[in-house]
């Protein structure tokens, strides 16, 4: 057992922070609000090009892809990434929704070459220009533009239940990867501000009050990390316990707590800063809102937990 | 990143289940929970017993007679007794988790020829005296005073939170050598016999009702100098090295107990009916319960990656204090919810007829001491700010 991260996965990790901190700096990131809150074809195609839609079709693991896409969240890069991953299509922009009462909100409708939407029953794909929707003026998030859909089409099914699963199940580990990843932006730029800001004469960050929601903040972290790289060594089988569904939905759980708990505590540290739009923090907690909601809440992932504790579906530790 | 069990770990995980599968069925019945000289007894049998078979000191490093076990070893080690039912660590606690890894960082070779066997066998019983009355958080500022006459040194003043302290054999002690010089250098570390003249050992109840902790009273109690490890006001020094010693195991027998409490309380909250319906079908409760499973889930995770960091530097860092902040946080929550599922019947910590309440009322008054015991929650979430995210240490 080594549950620290080897050479390769570490390189990997480092390579696209690098990556990441060349081509989508935060300056870049908030230009995107400007256009729209897509990214461009070009950025998309750099995406593409560092392998992260591919990475599984190139020999990299489960793993290795949370780890991808930890970076993701933390670069706050925006667009319909998981999905285009889980289609493990380089060539076009593939979006994911599922259905849902009274409304169904379509994220980066305008960029998507394709619309896959998900249901119990399997997959169906739906043409995004047959999508008829509002498209909503004023985000939550203005990185996820979103368009209102009352009458999403049924669309041509094109894979089963059990792909359609495994699709599930994949997305809530790689956004809990990316909700990890917003954690720790969101601590690095509380601490950064905590040691600057000085106030009554001393840095804010010496205070034990401010240290203590530091801390709380790393805390929730470290303990969703630990979640979501197990989840990933799980689905790539080098994990003694088997139970997918139960890694996915303890690494979502935790994570999507997480994110939100880390990222409200960052507008906290950051006063009346905090509530400004120039600041950062805000569009961190905007995305945690945004990621929570994908594949399953943290709600509704642990109400499952509960039910399947009681059916003796899920059973906790050993190795 | 691996989670699977090499061969030598499987293989030694295989020989420790054989061992205690024809172990445990001979054992004898525990004895009642505040009977101490028969805890005492049972306790070391089943030290002697580990002793026997290779398995004593288990993290121990060979030269000193331990296993030379490492982390994840150690992590099956307690994994495989918890399940089996096999004796906690009981009275034998102090000696081979603290007062004994410090004996072997720093003491003299007389002193490891004498101590560390017999504790290893289970011959002799240590507790510990650090805190104070005076001396909580903020230990360095004890005032426990040792004044040099001759050969020897001369004990006056107070310790608090003793654990075992009316059975033991030795007490791992600090006192104030020298109170004219900064707080953590006029520190000296001694092992203290019990049952010396002027010495007094009273019991201190706790809020469970038992006594396990003592106060130890000390007026003019002469201890050898030769009783010393290390030099003379670097006991702060030699305190702290026990701290290297750990692996991130020390919460693993917990952790599994947690979660057995945590499965118990789902089938319980089935099990009682208010006003004709299940607690089960609180979708509130169904969901909090099932936060509280997920999260256990996540610090077993968040164990085996501490256990790792150790197991490659030797040390486990940061992960050490946000496991226990964590671990403290969630039994105080999953205790709040046994009490809400018992309802009345958590009015009683034995158990009613069928229902287990003792287990879960014990378990929620446990949990207080948590955020308490062995720093607190408060002075660990500073030991994070400062040491792991390097925020300015002036308050």
């Amino acid at each position: 057992m080594d549950f620290e991260l080897n050479d390769d996965e570490r390189a990997l990790q480092d390579g696209l922070r690098a990556f990441l901190q060349g081509r989508f700096p935060i300056d870049v990131v908030r230009s995107i609000e400007d256009a729209g809150g897509s990214p461009s074809r070009a950025q998309w195609a750099a995406l593409a090009e560092v392998g992260v839609f591919s990475l599984r079709q190139d020999g990299f693991g489960c793993t290795d892809a949370v780890l991808a896409f930890e970076e993701l969240g933390r670069a706050l890069v925006p667009g319909p990434i998981v999905a285009t991953h889980l289609a493990a299509d380089a060539t076009r922009i593939v979006g994911i929704v599922e259905p849902s009462q009274p409304v169904t909100m379509v994220e980066h409708l305008s960029m998507l070459d394709a619309l896959i939407v998900l249901r119990d029953e399997g997959l169906f794909a739906v043409s995004p220009s047959s999508v008829l929707g509002t498209t909503v003026e004023r985000p939550l998030d203005a990185l996820t533009p979103v368009t209102a859909v009352f009458e999403l089409p049924d669309g041509e099914q094109i894979a089963g239940p059990e792909v359609a699963q495994t699709w599930r199940l994949d997305g809530m580990v790689l956004t809990a990867a990316m909700q990890l990843g917003l954690c720790l932006a969101s601590i690095e730029l509380a601490r950064e501000y905590a040691m600057q800001r000085e106030q009554f004469g001393r840095p804010i960050g010496s205070f034990q009050a401010i240290k203590h929601l530091l801390a709380d903040m790393l805390t929730r972290a470290e303990v969703a990390r630990a979640a979501v790289y197990a989840a990933g060594v799980t689905f790539d089988g080098r994990a003694d316990r088997t139970d997918e569904q139960q890694a996915a939905r303890t690494a979502k759980i935790m994570a999507g707590d997480a994110a939100l708990f880390c990222a409200k505590t960052c507008i906290q540290i950051h006063g009346g800063m905090g509530f400004t739009w120039e600041v950062d923090a805000q569009r961190y907690w905007k995305r945690a809102c945004v990621l929570d909601t994908h594949f399953g809440n943290s709600d509704h992932h642990a109400s499952a937990f509960a039910d399947a504790l009681s059916t003796g579906g899920h059973t906790n530790g050993h190795l | 990143m691996d989670l699977q069990l090499t061969d030598a770990e499987r293989s030694f995980r295989d020989d420790l289940r054989a061992w205690l599968a024809g172990v445990i069925p001979g054992l004898v019945g525990e004895p009642h929970r505040n009977d101490w000289p028969a805890r005492r007894e049972y306790d070391t049998a089943w030290q002697r017993t580990l002793f026997e078979a290779g398995y004593a000191g288990i993290n121990w490093p060979c030269e000193f007679g331990g296993r030379g076990a490492t982390p994840t070893e150690h992590l099956i080690f307690l994994e495989e007794t918890e399940h089996a039912r096999a004796p906690y660590v009981g009275h034998n606690f102090v000696g081979l988790l603290h007062a004994g890894p410090t004996l072997i960082a720093e003491a003299s070779a007389e002193q490891k020829a004498f101590h560390l066997p017999a504790i290893l066998r289970g011959d002799h019983i240590w507790c510990q005296g650090f805190s104070e009355p005076g001396a909580g958080s903020d230990l360095a500022s004890l005032s426990c005073r040792a004044m040099r006459d001759g050969d020897d040194y001369v004990i006056t003043g107070q310790k608090i939170w003793t654990s075992f302290g009316h059975t033991a054999d030795y007490c791992e002690m600090l006192v104030r050598t020298d109170p004219d010089v900064p707080k953590h250098r006029g520190i000296t570390w001694l092992i203290v016999p019990m049952g010396l003249a002027g010495m007094d050992v009273r019991p201190l109840r706790t809020m469970e009702g038992s006594t396990e902790f003592c106060e130890v009273f000390f007026d003019e109690v002469r201890v050898p100098v030769a009783n010393r490890v290390g030099a003379e006001n670097d006991g702060w020094r030699v305190a702290m090295v026990t701290l290297s010693f750990e692996r991130g195991t020390a919460f693993v027998s917990e952790m599994l107990q947690s979660m057995e409490l945590a499965r118990d309380l789902a089938a319980l909250a089935k099990r009682i009916t208010r006003n004709g319906v299940s607690a089960w079908d609180d979708a509130g409760l169904r969901r909090d319960i099932g936060r509280a499973c997920a999260e256990l889930d996540a610090l077993w995770a968040l164990t085996k990656r501490n256990i790792s960091q150790a197991q490659r530097t030797g040390l486990v860092g940061p992960g050490g204090n946000v496991f226990k902040l964590a671990y403290a946080e969630l039994r105080q929550r999953l205790g709040d919810l046994a009490m809400h599922v018992l309802d009345r019947a958590s009015l009683s910590i034995d158990d009613i007829g069928e229902l287990p309440t003792h287990a879960h009322v014990k378990g929620r008054i446990h949990a207080l001491s948590l955020g308490i015991a062995a720093g607190t929650s408060q002075v660990q979430r500073n030991i994070v700010a400062e040491r792991i995210l390097g925020l300015p240490k002036d308050r």
